[in-house]
C-alpha cells in the first residue's frame, strides 16, 4: 500500500495532464480584454502528468471498501448490488449529453423517461403524484414538509409543531426545523413501535403532522400505522413517511394505502443507484392527490398529442428545488433498474431483503442481544453483545469485522438502543455470504469474551488503523496549503 | 432479474432455520388486506432489451455530441478528459457510501480533502465542504448560514444572480422569518446594450442586511464592479456571498480576494456532460470565522494510533445526525462522486491547464464577439466579460434558435425566459469546443436566419 501522499505532493512546476486545443491565433489575450485588477496572480493547483493522476486516484480507490468488495450490511443505507447495465444506460450520449435548457422538443426522450418513471413509482407506492426533483432523501423530506406546510397555510391553518418518534433519522428533526416547526418527540413502546397513547396525548390543533419511518429504524413494521394515520388525520395533521426503508415493502404493500400522505424514496437505496462515496443520491417525493397542487415546478406533463412538456404554471406550487429535473443521471439508472426487474423482480426485492435479515437475526440472536425480540423486516437491530469482557463495545465489534473483510453495520443508531448494531443485508446477498458473515460475527462474539485485545486493537489489516478524531476536530486541518507539512 | 441470488431451495433452507413455513409469515405485521398487491409494472426486461429500450429513448433527444452548442447559463459543454470517467467507473469509488468507517474509506476521505483544498485554492477561501446538491442549493445554504450568523432579517440578491439559484433560494428561505429582496442591477441603454446599475442594490444595504448575494461573472457573463458595494456590505457587517464559475476562476481574481465571506458555485461542467442538469455538485467555501456553521460533510486530516497520516469526517457537531433539530442543515448525502470527478479533472488540468482552459473560453468568446455580425445582431454588453455575453437579435431569440437547430447549432439561452423585456436577447456561451470553425458556423447560420 502506498503512503498517503496528497496529489499536490507529486507536483512539479510546468506539468499538466490534459491536452487542450490550441488557441485561435486571432483570439485576443485575456490581459487585453479583462482589466489587470480583475485577474488573479496565482492559481494553487497541483501540476502533475496524466499518468500521475491515474496512479494517484487508482491508489486512493484501493484504500476504499465498497459493495463490489464484499457484503456491506450498513443498516438504513441499503447497500445492495449496483447493476452495471445502469452505468451503461446513464452514459448513453442521448441521455448524458443533454442540456437542461434545451427546448422541450429536443428532449422528448428524456421527458418521456421522467414521465414513465413517475408512473412506475406511482404503481409501486400507490401515491397519486410524484416529483423527481429532490437530489437526495433529505431534500425530499424538505420538499414534503414544505408541501404539508403550504397546504395547511393555504387552508388557513398556521400550525407550529411536528411530531417525530425518538427512533427517527436525524434528518427528520433537522428538516422540520428548517421548515420552521418545533419538534415534539414521541417515545417508542415496549414492542419497538411508536407509542400510540403518547401520540394521542400529543395530538392537538397545533400539530402539522408526524414524520414516521416505516418500517421504523428498529427494522420493525409499525403494525398500527393505519391507526396512527387515522388519529393524525382526525387531528387535522398529515403523515409524512421517511422512505429510507422502502426496500422492505417493495412489491408487498403500497404505502399510500396505509394512510400515509407524503413519502420520499431514496432511489440510491431501494432502487440501486450507486451511493458514490456519499452521493449523488436521488429522492423521489410521492404525495396524495390532495397535495399534488403543491409539488415543485417544473413538472413534466403529457399533452393530448402524446408529446411531453415541462410546465411551471402551477400557482400553488412550493416553487423550485433543483436546477433542473433532479439528479437525472440517477433517474435513468432507477428507470433501468425498475424495467429490468419488472413486476416479478420487484416482488422478490422485499421478499428476499426480509428473508435475509431474519436469517441473520435467527443465526445471531443467541450471542447478540436483539433490541426487540420479534420478527424483523429488512434489517435487524441488536443491542450489542450478550456476554463480553469489560470495556468491549459495539465500536470494537465493528472494527474487528473489518479484519474479517466485511463492512461493519451501522452502529450507535437508532439512538434509543444502547450499543446498537443495525444490520441490513439486502436481497442481493446469497445465503453462503450470509453464512460467512454469521461465522465472523460469532467468532468475534467469542473473542470478545476470551481474547478482547483482538477487538480493541482492530482493525490491523487496513491502510490506516483507528484514527484520532478528537484531534481532527480540535485542531482542524481541512485543506492543503503550500506550507502544509508533508 | 432482481439480482437476488437465493434460489427456491436456499429460501426453504433459510425459512427452516428461521422456523417459519412461508415468507408470507415474515410480513404478518402488514395489514392482510393490503398485503401483496398486484403491481401495474410490465414484466422484466433482459439486459439487451433494456439497453435497446433506453437507446430508443436516448435517440429521441438531440444530444450535444451531435450539435455545436452555444448554450451555457451555468451548464457549460466542456470536454471532460477520458481518464476522469475511467476513474469514476472504479467500483471502489462509486459503490462505496459515506465514509462512516474511516479505516476502510481513506480513498473517499482523501478525495474529499483534496476537493476541499482545490476549492479553497480556486476561491481564495479558508474552508470548503465536501459538496452540496448543486449551485442553487449552495446559494440557499449560504443564505441560511448568513441569517443564522447575523440574526438579521433581510437578504439582498442581485437579479444578475442565476434566476434558478434565486428561485431555489426563495423556496429554501420561505419558511424563515426573513425578507428575500431581489434588486435589479442592470439597465438597457437606448442602443439596446445592457449596462451595469448596482446603485439600487448598494443603497438597499443597511444594518438589517444579513447578506448580499452576487455572481461572478454575473448571469449575463460580465464582471461587475462590486468593490464599493462589497465595501458597504462589509461596513455594516453583512455577509457577502459570491457565486462563481470555477472555470472562470482559472483567470479571475478569486472571491476571497475581493471581500467574499462565502463562495459558492457549481462544478458539474468539470465533472462530465450536463446530464440534463443533474447530478451536479455545489461547492461551498467560507472563512475560518464561519467554519463551525458550514452545512454538510467536511473531511479533515489527522493521524492513526501509529502516527500515520489519515483522514476522517470532522466537525460533525454541526450535523443533523448529532445535532438533530439544531443542525446547520438537514443535508446528509452530498454529491461526492461528482465532486471527485471535478477533483480528478482539476488535478489533471493543474495550474497551467485550468488557466489555459479559461483563456480558451475567454479568447473564443471575444474572438466571436469581434466578428462581423449579420444585420440586426449585436453584442449587447458594456462591461468586461468572460465567456458569455448577451446577443441582441432582430427578432425573438426563440425564433432565431429554431432556425439554428436546423443546422445542428444549439443557440444561446433565451433571456426572455426570465426577463420579458429581453425577448430578443440570447446569452451566448463559449468553451474550448467553440473555436473559430464553430463561430463561423454560427455567424453563417445567423446570416441565413435573417
Amino acid at each position: 500500500m502506498r503512503p498517503a501522499h496528497l496529489i499536490y505532493e507529486y507536483s512539479s512546476t510546468g506539468r499538466s495532464g490534459v491536452a487542450l486545443p490550441q488557441p485561435d491565433p486571432d483570439a485576443p489575450m485575456v490581459s487585453d480584454v479583462i482589466p489587470a485588477d480583475e485577474l488573479r496572480a496565482d492559481l494553487p493547483l497541483p501540476e502533475v502528468s496524466q499518468n500521475d493522476v491515474m496512479r494517484h486516484y487508482v491508489g486512493l480507490s484501493q484504500k476504499n471498501f465498497c459493495i463490489d468488495t464484499d457484503m456491506y450490511p450498513l443498516g438504513s443505507c441499503t447497500m445492495k448490488y449496483n447493476p452495471k447495465v445502469n452505468e451503461v444506460t446513464a452514459r448513453l450520449p442521448g441521455l448524458a449529453a443533454i442540456h437542461p435548457w434545451q427546448p422541450d422538443a429536443q428532449v422528448q426522450g428524456a421527458l418521456e423517461l421522467l414521465y414513465e418513471l413517475e408512473r412506475l413509482i406511482s404503481a409501486i407506492t400507490g401515491f397519486a403524484a410524484i416529483t423527481l426533483q429532490p437530489a437526495a432523501g433529505a431534500q425530499g423530506e424538505f420538499t414534503g414538509m414544505m408541501i404539508i406546510r403550504a397546504h395547511l397555510l393555504h387552508t388557513g391553518k398556521r400550525r407550529s409543531k411536528v411530531l417525530i418518534p425518538d427512533s427517527a433519522h436525524g434528518t427528520n428533526p433537522a428538516t422540520a426545523a428548517m421548515c420552521g416547526y418545533d419538534v415534539v418527540g414521541i417515545p417508542t413502546d415496549e414492542r419497538g413501535e411508536l407509542d400510540v397513547n403518547a401520540l394521542e396525548a400529543s395530538l392537538d390543533d397545533e400539530v402539522a403532522g408526524i414524520m414516521m419511518t416505516v418500517p421504523n429504524t428498529l427494522g420493525l413494521f409499525e403494525s398500527r400505522i393505519e391507526r396512527i394515520c387515522e388519529l393524525t388525520h382526525d387531528a387535522g395533521g398529515y403523515v409524512y413517511c421517511d422512505g429510507a426503508n422502502m426496500n422492505a415493502m417493495v412489491g408487498w404493500v403500497r404505502p399510500a394505502e396505509l394512510g400515509i400522505d407524503v413519502m420520499h424514496l431514496n432511489l440510491h437505496k431501494t432502487f440501486s443507484t450507486p451511493h458514490g462515496g456519499g452521493g449523488p443520491g436521488a429522492g423521489a417525493l410521492c404525495v396524495t392527490g390532495e397535495l399534488e397542487p403543491y409539488l415543485p415546478t417544473p413538472k413534466v406533463v403529457r399533452n393530448e398529442d402524446g408529446s411531453f412538456e415541462r410546465r411551471d404554471d402551477f400557482p400553488e406550487s412550493i416553487g423550485r428545488l433543483h436546477g433542473s429535473a433532479g439528479n437525472f443521471g440517477n433517474l435513468v439508472r432507477t428507470y433501468t433498474y425498475i424495467r429490468s426487474l419488472g413486476d416479478s423482480g420487484l416482488r422478490e426485492v422485499g421478499e428476499l431483503a426480509v428473508l435475509n435479515a431474519n436469517y441473520l437475526r435467527t443465526k445471531l440472536s443467541d450471542l447478540y442481544e436483539q433490541a426487540y425480540d420479534r420478527t424483523c423486516m429488512h434489517e435487524v437491530v441488536f443491542a450489542g453483545l450478550k456476554d463480553s469482557a469489560d470495556g468491549i463495545h459495539t465500536l470494537d465489534v465493528a472494527k474487528r469485522l473489518i479484519d474479517f473483510g466485511f463492512h461493519p453495520p451501522t452502529i450507535y443508531f437508532p439512538l434509543i438502543v444502547g450499543e446498537a448494531l443495525m444490520i441490513e443485508p439486502t436481497e442481493t446477498e446469497s445465503v453462503e455470504t450470509l453464512d460467512r458473515f454469521v461465522d465472523a460475527m460469532r467468532q468475534i462474539a467469542h473473542e470478545a469474551r476470551d481474547e478482547p485485545d483482538l477487538l480493541k486493537e482492530a482493525p490491523t489489516s487496513t491502510p490506516v488503523r483507528r484514527l484520532d478524531e478528537t484531534r481532527a476536530a480540535r485542531r482542524p486541518n481541512v485543506r492543503w496549503t503550500p506550507d502544509s507539512p508533508g | 432479474m432482481s439480482y437476488a441470488p437465493n434460489t427456491p431451495a436456499d429460501r426453504d433452507r433459510m425459512l427452516a432455520a428461521i422456523g417459519v413455513d412461508s415468507v408470507e409469515r415474515l410480513f404478518a405485521d402488514i395489514p392482510e388486506s393490503l398485503r401483496g398487491p398486484d403491481l401495474d409494472v410490465s414484466p422484466p426486461l433482459a439486459e439487451v432489451e433494456v439497453i435497446g429500450h433506453l437507446r430508443e429513448l436516448a435517440e429521441k433527444n438531440r444530444d450535444l455530441d451531435h450539435l455545436t452548442s452555444f448554450l451555457g447559463a451555468g451548464w457549460y459543454d466542456h470536454h471532460v478528459p477520458a481518464f476522469v470517467d475511467q476513474l469514476l467507473l472504479r467500483s471502489e469509488f462509486y459503490t462505496a457510501y459515506t465514509p462512516y468507517q474511516p479505516e476502510i474509506s481513506q480513498g473517499t476521505l482523501q478525495g474529499i480533502y483534496e476537493f476541499q483544498s482545490m476549492i479553497c485554492g480556486l476561491t481564495g477561501m479558508d474552508v470548503a465542504n465536501a459538496s452540496l446538491y448543486d449551485g442553487g442549493s449552495a446559494v440557499a445554504e449560504a443564505i441560511n448560514m448568513a441569517i443564522n450568523a447575523t440574526r438579521r432579517k433581510t437578504v439582498l440578491m442581485a437579479d444578475t444572480v442565476d434566476p434558478v439559484y434565486r428561485a431555489i433560494a426563495a423556496t429554501y428561505t420561505e419558511p424563515r422569518d426573513v425578507a428575500l429582496r431581489t434588486v435589479k442591477t442592470w439597465s438597457m441603454r437606448e442602443d439596446g446594450v445592457l449596462v451595469e446599475a448596482l446603485g439600487a442594490l448598494h443603497d438597499a444595504v443597511d444594518e438589517d442586511t444579513a447578506c448580499v448575494v452576487l455572481q461572478r461573472p454575473n448571469y449575463f457573463g460580465w464582471i461587475e464592479d462590486t468593490s464599493a458595494l462589497i465595501e458597504r456590505a462589509r461596513a455594516v457587517k453583512a455577509v457577502v456571498v459570491i457565486a462563481a464559475d470555477p472555470v472562470a476562476l482559472g483567470v479571475l481574481k478569486p472571491p476571497g480576494e475581493i471581500g467574499a465571506d462565502v463562495a459558492v458555485g457549481e462544478v458539474r461542467h468539470l465533472a462530465g456532460p450536463p446530464s440534463f442538469g443533474g447530478p451536479g455538485a455545489g461547492y461551498f467555501a467560507t472563512t475560518k470565522a464561519h467554519m463551525r456553521r458550514v452545512p454538510g460533510r467536511i473531511a479533515g486530516q489527522t493521524v492513526d494510533v501509529e502516527g500515520k497520516r489519515g483522514f476522517v469526517l470532522t466537525l460533525q457537531a454541526r450535523e443533523q445526525h448529532i445535532r438533530r433539530e439544531r443542525a446547520s442543515s438537514n443535508i446528509c448525502t452530498n454529491q461526492a462522486l461528482v465532486a471527485l470527478a471535478a477533483t480528478i479533472h482539476l488535478a489533471g488540468l493543474g495550474r497551467i491547464g485550468l488557466q489555459r482552459l479559461a483563456e480558451l473560453c475567454v479568447g473564443n468568446a471575444h474572438a466571436c464577439a469581434g466578428r462581423d455580425w449579420p444585420d440586426g445582431f449585436s453584442v449587447a454588453v458594456e462591461r468586461p466579460y468572460v465567456r458569455e455575453f448577451p446577443l441582441k437579435c432582430p427578432k425573438p431569440a426563440a425564433e432565431v434558435n429554431a432556425s439554428l437547430i436546423e443546422r445542428n447549432i444549439l443557440g444561446g439561452l433565451e433571456l426572455g425566459r426570465f426577463w420579458d423585456e429581453l425577448e430578443d436577447y440570447m446569452l451566448v456561451a463559449f468553451t474550448e469546443k467553440t473555436g473559430a470553425r464553430a463561430q463561423t458556423g454560427l455567424i453563417d447560420a445567423l446570416r441565413d436566419a435573417t
